[in-house]
């Protein structure tokens, strides 16, 4: 369970609610235009501690088959899983 | 049923029970407290099953309403004066989250100076917040609109939460004989609330969310159209209602020999009443006078106005509340309306009543007399020109 | 038992929202609500976390979530969890997230009425020192020499005047079933608390420092150092409140500088020597009284 990405649609009269009410967890658009800089996993370092996982303000970080995988569309870039790393498998770089 | 002799406020609770809300949320405050005693000694004896939660303000006992809305419960909570300000931003978030609270409003003055008793600037000064406002003019009215309420507040069309309002102490704390129904006929009336707008376990939702410039106005849009729908449900609710308890109310506003009447007095609430029994007095006497009691003023009965004074000469606003600065609250909308219906007749607008001061016979009759000869547009009963 | 970070479910619940960069705030309710589950009913008063997450068509919580007025976190829960138990529902968290401001300045009322009908509800307040939403006031929550855009820092005073309130004991003077506080600085602790209190019935309140890089000053990547720091240095502490008695969880044999916690960031950069001196007297009479009168439990 997790919110996800919708297919792109206009929110014109019809589709607007009658009431304050709508789908839990619906996404229009993400979050990685924010980003200045990007983690990047160096596997070799990693030893699955899953703290990065656990601190990530965003919950972008996924530890699945004991790789980790990072949801860049909505990564931020704030650079707290690489500070929180102590075996420095996690290194911010430059977005291009 | 079963005959009672009953102040408004009993009154007023019995139709709550009737009409088994799940949730109370409420504060006390004079002359609505007799409401929250009696519910509270009903739910104590086991005659109501609700959760009666003893807030610790205005603020709270309607946001928990709400709150209980939202998971789909149906919701009680009664107030007046100061406590229904305190909870004034409560109000537009019931209204905008679309929630069909019902309450009950014991019309009571508003303080400077501090004031027990009853005029109607409490609930006029919320006109504009989204709910659907009602005012009775007896204890059975009262009961019998406890049970009508949430039947329109939340049919699908309207989901909209309605303020009832009664007349502090000469409504609330004043006996009757009532008509108390059975439990049998108010729930073959009243449907239970079943609704999609609500936190929901098995279809999660987000509610009450923010809305940018361009979805709010499509909300608020849609929030004034439901407003406007509420008066044929209104029409709806009635005809339920007579059929199954034998009470017929006149939808949106009452008239009284208005058909024939040159000068029409309209007016709201309890004091309808004298104002018919005066206009009696003077059809004795030859004189074509007529009232129009207003029942609901959200939404505001427009057309309905227009059509029972469209033959009158002049008419009359009797009212206990004052805009100041600029003149009665209802005057104002009865203006717009007629000039909208393209009614183009005198209008004379009479304050009285502010702050529990009695409306006499003499004060009617003068108020007739006002509308036929001609006076000032505005009006406060009982202030000699000599003392302005 | 404690909760790691494998203990947790992979849902996410609270995704895609537009927090700022590193925001401790939005870790707090995060990982609460992971701990929690689908059954979390989340209530938010109007606030950072309200504003950055159901923006519609935007909606950020993917269970049940409503904003409350800002007064009306504590009121509303209430409702929530009347409504739900009327309708027979019982398997289900009623749980509140609100800021500093919304617990302990302008729903501090509610909130109380809420322990004293000891409604079954957790309420947890992410405490980031300031109004961080309308742009760092201060707030009943600032501490003592704080600047924010209301208390400023010049010649004739030096940013917040007043200490920090004590939330924790205004909860416990209620004598609620459960108080405890916490920092996203050592999440393991604050998600033990979570989990225990959703155990138990009654009214629950935790209380959990989670720094605003934006309005402590400081660089976005360094907001989980600064949350332990807060607690090493003594500024904060973390106990809890059950069954009439105060436990402490951590006792540092010593605390790490008070000065260098403040000098990093840009509220305390104005500080002088007096005002810091001040700042570790007053902790110092704390840590006095709580190692006199609370028990001490493992961390």
């Amino acid at each position: 369970m997790k919110p996800y990405l919708r297919e792109k649609k206009t929110f014109g009269f019809n589709e607007t609610p009658e009431n304050t009410a709508f789908e839990a967890g619906y996404l229009v658009m993400v979050n990685s235009g924010w980003r200045s800089i990007r983690p990047v996993i160096n596997s070799e370092n990693c030893v699955g501690c899953m703290q990065c996982y656990l601190y990530c303000p965003d919950g972008v970080i996924s530890i699945e088959n004991k790789t980790v995988q990072i949801d860049y569309d909505f990564c931020k870039g704030c650079g707290i899983c690489s500070k929180i790393c102590r075996l420095n498998a996690i290194e911010m770089e430059a977005e291009r | 049923m079963a005959k009672k002799f009953l102040s408004g406020d009993e009154a007023f609770a019995e139709g709550v029970r009737l009409a088994k809300p799940q949730v109370i949320s409420a504060y006390p405050i004079t002359p609505q407290t007799i409401v929250v005693e009696r519910l509270s000694e009903m739910v104590e004896d086991g005659s109501l099953k609700s959760e009666f939660i003893h807030v610790e303000s205005e603020h709270s006992a309607l946001s928990c309403a709400i709150g209980a809305s939202a998971v789909g419960a149906r919701a009680f909570t009664a107030t007046s004066s100061q406590g229904l300000l305190y909870m004034a931003e409560c109000l537009t978030y019931a209204a905008g989250g679309r929630f069909p609270i019902v309450m009950m409003n014991a019309n009571r003055s508003t303080a400077l100076p501090w004031n027990i008793y009853g005029d109607q600037r409490d609930s006029v000064s919320q006109l504009d917040s989204g709910w659907i406002q009602v005012y009775a003019e007896n204890a059975q009215e009262g009961l019998d609109l406890a049970l009508m309420s949430y039947y329109i507040a939340e049919h699908k069309d309207v989901s909209t939460p309605l303020m009832v309002n009664l007349d502090g102490f000469i409504l609330t704390h004043t006996y009757e004989t009532v008509d108390v129904p059975t439990q049998e006929q108010a729930d073959a009336f009243l449907p239970a609330y079943e609704t999609e707008n609500k936190l929901d376990i098995d279809v999660p939702k987000n509610l009450a969310f923010s809305a940018g410039p361009e979805h709010n106005y499509i909300f608020k849009y849609k929030e004034h159209q439901a407003l406007l729908r509420a008066k044929s449900i209104i029409a709806e609710a009635e005809k339920k209602f007579a059929e199954i308890f034998g009470r017929q109310y006149g939808g949106l506003l009452e008239t009284y020999l208005t058909d024939d009447a040159d000068y029409i007095l309209i007016t709201l609430g309890s004091i309808a009443g004298l104002c018919r029994e005066i206009a009696d007095y003077l059809r004795s006497e030859g004189k074509k006078v007529g009232v129009v009691r207003l029942r609901y003023i959200r939404p505001f009965p427009t057309e309905e106005l227009a059509a029972a004074v469209k033959n009158a000469k002049v008419v009359g606003i009797l009212e206990k509340d004052i805009s100041f600065g600029n003149e009665g609250t209802i005057f104002t909308n009865v203006n717009s309306s007629l000039f909208r219906s393209g009614i183009n007749i005198p209008a004379y607008n009479f304050i009285g009543g502010l702050g529990g001061k009695n409306i006499s016979h003499e004060d009617i009759s003068e108020i007739f007399d006002r509308i036929e000869n001609g006076t000032e547009p505005v009006n406060f009963i009982g202030i000699e020109a000599s003392e302005k | 038992m404690s909760i790691t970070a494998r203990d947790l479910c992979r849902d996410e619940f609270f995704y895609g929202h537009k927090a700022c960069a590193g925001c401790g705030g939005s870790l707090a309710v995060r990982n609460a609500l992971k701990v929690l589950g689908r059954n979390a009913f989340a209530v938010l008063p109007a606030g950072c976390m309200s504003a950055v997450g159901f923006n519609f068509p935007q909606l950020c919580f993917a269970n049940n979530a409503i904003i409350s007025t800002f007064a009306g976190t504590a009121s509303m829960l209430t409702g929530v969890e009347a409504g739900l138990r009327a309708k027979g529902i019982t398997d289900f968290t009623a749980v509140g997230f609100a800021g500093d401001g919304g617990t302990a300045d302008i729903g501090i009322q509610a909130f109380s009425g809420a322990i004293d009908r000891g409604d079954n509800i957790l309420y947890i307040c992410y405490d980031n020192e300031a109004y961080m939403n309308t742009g760092i006031q201060k707030s009943g929550l600032t501490p003592f020499g704080a600047k924010t855009t209301t208390t400023p820092s010049g010649k004739n005073i030096h940013g917040n005047i007043r200490p920090k309130k004590n939330m924790f004991e205004i909860a416990a003077a209620h004598d609620i079933a459960y108080a405890a506080t916490a920092t996203i600085g050592y999440m393991e602790d604050f998600l033990t608390k979570v989990q225990k209190a959703s155990e138990i019935n009654g009214t629950k309140y935790i209380h959990v420092i989670a720094p605003c890089p934006t309005g402590w000053g400081v660089p976005v990547s360094d907001t989980v150092e600064i949350a332990r720091e807060i607690v090493n240095c003594g500024l904060w502490y973390l106990a809890e409140y059950e069954n009439g008695e105060f436990t402490l969880n951590r006792n540092p044999k010593q605390f790490t500088d008070v000065s260098e916690y403040l000098k990093k960031q840009g509220r305390f950069r104005h500080l002088t020597d007096d005002d810091i001196n001040l700042i570790i007297n007053s902790r110092d009479e704390k840590w006095n009284k709580i190692r006199k009168d609370w028990k001490f439990g493992k961390d």
